[in-house]
C-alpha cells in the first residue's frame, strides 16, 4: 500500500493541485493507475465500486439519493507508463435530489504511445446536480490518444455540465463522443477548451437531446490549432418539446498551417422550441495582435495571451 | 528637440491617396494634437506612425530620436516607447482586465494596475477580474486601454480621439490622465476633430485630405478650426476641391493642388 500510496502522490503532483486531497477524510477519491486502483475513499451516501478487467476497470458510482456532497470527488486515472491502453468502463448514477461534483484528472506524464478509453453510462435522477470536470496531464510527445465516449440522461429539473480542460503537454490525439438526453426542465452544458501544436488531432462530436419541456443545452468549444494541428468540432442539438432552449457555441483560433472545421447542427421538431449557433473560425483577430504589440508585446505571447484568454473561463 | 519626426509623408490605401506629402515634428515632452476633420487621414496616420498592418506601403520617413521607424515591427516601436491608445479599443474574450493591464506594465505588481484604473477613474476591486471583452462599455475598455499606457511609462503616447465614448463626467478624468502622463515626461499627441480635446494641447497641427493645412498655437489653430472646418462640407474627397474655404486665410493654407494631375 505504501508504494502504491507513493505512486499516487506522484499521480498527484503531476496535475499542481494538493495532494493533501488524498488525506482528507471529507473528500472521496478514487485513484487508479493503468489497471489497478492505487487508493480509494468513500463518503457518506457514495459508494464507488471497481473490478479490473482486461487493461482496465470497471467503474460504478453510486449517489444515494438526497445526499449533497459538499467537496467535489476526486477521481484520477493515470497511465505512468510510456506504452500500454487503459481501458475505462464506467457507470454513473446519480440518486434524486443529489448533488456532486467530481474532478476528474487523466494524467498520462511520460506517454509515448497511450491509449485512454473511456466508456460512460450516466444516469442523472431528479432535481439533481452532476458535474464533471476533465482536466488532463499529457507528455510533449504528442503519444497520447484519449478517446472518451458517453451517454447521458439528465432528469427532470436536473443539471448536468462537463468541461475538458488540457493542462499540460501534447493533446496526441482527442476523440471525445458525447450524447446527453434532456427531460423536462433539465440543463445540459458542455464545455471543451483545448489547444492543438504540431500535429495533433482534436475531434469533438457532441449531442444534445432535448426531449422534455423547458430542457436547455448550451455546448462550448473552445479550440486553438496552431502548427500542423487539426480540429473538427460536430456539435448537434436537436429540440423537440416545448420550451426548449439550446445553443451552440464554437471558437477557434487557426494560426500557421493548422485547419479547423466546425460543423453546428440544430434541429428544432418543435414549433416553441428554439436553438440558436455560432462559429466563429479564424486567425487571431488582428486588432487584439497589434494592440497587445503596441504594449511593446512581441507576437508570439501576444498570440499565446489572445488563445489562454479565449480558452479560460 | 523632436522625439517624433514625419518627414513628407505620402499614403496610398486602395489606389486613394490617404496621407499626401505631410511633414510633422513632435517635440519632446509637449502635448501636441493633430486635429483635421473626419476622414482627414487622422487615424490613418496614427496607424502608419505605429507600424500596423496594412500601413507599410508609404513614401517619406518616420523618424523615432532621429533613427527611422521603417523597418520596425510594431512591439520593437512599442520597446522604444511608442505607443497607441485606439479609437475604438479591441475586446478580448476571456483575458482579465489585470492582465492586460499588467501585460504592458514595466514593474509587474498589482498595486500597480489598481493605481493606474483608480487613476482613470475605475474602482479597481470592481473592474480587475473582469473580461476586457463585449462585458465592458466602449467607454470602460477605453479607460481601461488608457490605463494600459499610463503602465507602460511610454516615450510617445498617441491617443486616437481619446473622448470617443467616454460619458461627458468622465472627459475631465481623461484630461487629468493627460496631464499626469505629460508630468512624468511622455509626449503626447491627441489625435481628435474635438476642440474640447484640442484645448488640452500645447501645440497643434490641422490636417485635411491628408495634408497639413496649418501648423501652431492652439489657440490659433483653434480658431481656424472653428472658422473654416467645422462649416466647411467638402467630403474630403481626393478628387475635389476645397470650396468653402475663406480666401483670406489662403497664405496659412496651402491650397489644394488637387491629385487629378497624379
Ligand atoms: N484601408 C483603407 N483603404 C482605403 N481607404 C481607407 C482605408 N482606411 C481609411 N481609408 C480612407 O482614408 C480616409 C482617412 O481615414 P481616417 O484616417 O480614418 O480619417 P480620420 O481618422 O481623420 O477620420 C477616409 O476617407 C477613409 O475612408
Ligand atoms: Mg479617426
Amino acid at each position: 500500500m505504501n508504494n502504491d500510496y507513493a505512486t499516487a502522490r506522484d499521480l498527484y503532483q503531476q496535475t499542481d493541485s494538493d495532494a493533501d486531497v488524498l488525506t482528507d477524510p471529507e473528500i472521496a477519491h478514487l485513484i487508479v493507475n493503468h489497471d489497478k486502483v492505487l487508493g480509494m475513499h468513500g463518503v457518506p451516501g457514495l459508494n464507488i465500486k471497481t473490478e479490473q478487467i482486461e487493461q482496465g476497470l470497471n467503474i460504478e458510482i453510486d449517489l444515494e439519493s438526497q445526499h449533497k456532497i459538499n467537496k467535489p470527488v476526486h477521481l484520477c486515472f493515470g497511465m505512468l507508463p510510456e506504452r500500454g491502453t487503459q481501458r475505462i468502463e464506467m457507470k454513473v448514477n446519480i440518486g434524486d435530489n443529489s448533488s456532486i461534483a467530481i474532478l476528474a484528472h487523466c494524467v498520462f506524464p511520460r506517454a509515448i504511445k497511450v491509449k485512454h478509453i473511456m466508456n460512460a453510462e450516466i444516469l442523472i435522477g431528479e432535481n439533481a446536480v452532476y458535474s464533471y470536470q476533465e482536466k488532463h496531464v499529457h507528455s510533449d510527445s504528442g503519444g497520447v490518444e484519449v478517446i472518451p465516449k458517453a451517454k447521458i440522461v439528465v432528469g427532470k429539473n436536473s443539471r448536468f455540465s462537463t468541461e475538458f480542460v488540457l493542462l499540460k503537454g501534447r493533446v496526441g490525439i482527442i476523440d471525445v463522443d458525447y450524447a446527453a438526453e434532456g427531460l423536462e426542465y433539465s440543463v445540459i452544458d458542455m464545455n471543451a477548451r483545448i489547444s492543438g501544436l504540431q500535429d495533433d488531432v482534436i475531434k469533438i462530436n457532441e449531442q444534445a437531446y432535448l426531449n422534455g419541456e423547458h430542457s436547455t443545452a448550451v455546448l462550448t468549444s473552445k479550440i486553438a490549432v496552431r502548427d500542423r494541428a487539426r480540429a473538427q468540432i460536430n456539435n448537434k442539438i436537436v429540440a423537440s418539446a416545448p420550451y426548449a432552449r439550446g445553443h451552440v457555441d464554437c471558437k477557434e483560433i487557426v494560426q500557421d498551417q493548422g485547419v479547423a472545421n466546425a460543423v453546428p447542427i440544430v434541429e428544432v421538431a418543435h414549433p416553441k422550441a428554439h436553438v440558436t449557433h455560432e462559429a466563429a473560425i479564424g486567425s487571431v483577430d488582428n486588432k487584439q495582435l497589434e494592440t497587445l504589440m503596441s504594449r511593446g508585446i512581441s507576437e508570439d505571447e501576444a498570440v499565446e495571451m489572445i488563445i489562454q484568454g479565449l480558452l479560460s473561463k | 528637440m523632436s522625439v517624433l519626426e514625419v518627414k513628407n509623408l505620402s499614403l496610398t490605401l486602395d489606389g486613394k491617396k490617404i496621407l499626401d506629402n505631410l511633414s510633422l515634428e513632435f517635440w519632446e515632452g509637449y502635448i501636441h494634437a493633430v486635429v483635421g476633420p473626419n476622414g482627414a487621414g487622422k487615424s490613418s496616420l496614427a496607424s502608419t506612425i505605429m507600424g500596423l498592418n496594412g500601413y507599410h506601403n508609404f513614401d517619406g520617413d518616420i523618424l523615432f530620436k532621429g533613427n527611422s521607424l521603417k523597418q520596425v515591427s510594431i512591439d520593437e516601436r512599442a520597446k522604444f516607447g511608442l505607443t497607441l491608445s485606439w479609437q475604438e479599443p479591441a475586446r478580448f474574450e476571456g483575458l482579465s482586465v489585470s492582465d492586460f493591464i499588467l501585460a504592458s506594465a514595466k514593474q509587474k505588481n498589482k498595486e500597480i494596475a489598481e493605481n493606474a484604473l483608480n487613476t482613470v477613474g475605475l474602482e479597481p476591486a470592481s473592474y480587475l477580474f473582469r473580461s476586457v471583452d463585449k462585458t465592458l462599455s466602449g467607454g470602460e475598455r477605453k479607460k481601461i486601454e488608457l490605463a494600459s499606457i499610463m503602465v507602460m511609462e511610454p516615450v510617445i503616447a498617441m491617443m486616437d480621439e481619446p473622448d470617443s465614448g467616454i460619458d461627458i463626467a468622465s472627459i475631465e478624468k481623461i484630461f487629468e490622465v493627460i496631464k499626469i502622463l505629460k508630468k512624468r515626461g511622455t509626449t503626447i499627441i491627441l489625435i481628435t476633430h474635438s476642440l474640447a480635446v484640442l484645448d488640452q494641447a500645447d501645440h497643434a497641427f490641422l490636417i485635411c485630405r491628408g495634408q497639413l493645412q496649418d501648423k501652431g498655437s492652439v489657440e490659433k489653430i483653434s480658431q481656424y478650426f472653428k472658422s473654416v472646418c467645422e462649416p466647411c462640407d467638402h467630403k474630403n474627397k481626393p478628387d475635389g476641391t476645397i470650396q468653402s474655404i475663406d480666401k483670406q486665410n489662403s497664405d496659412i493654407f496651402q491650397v489644394d493642388k488637387g491629385e487629378k494631375d497624379e
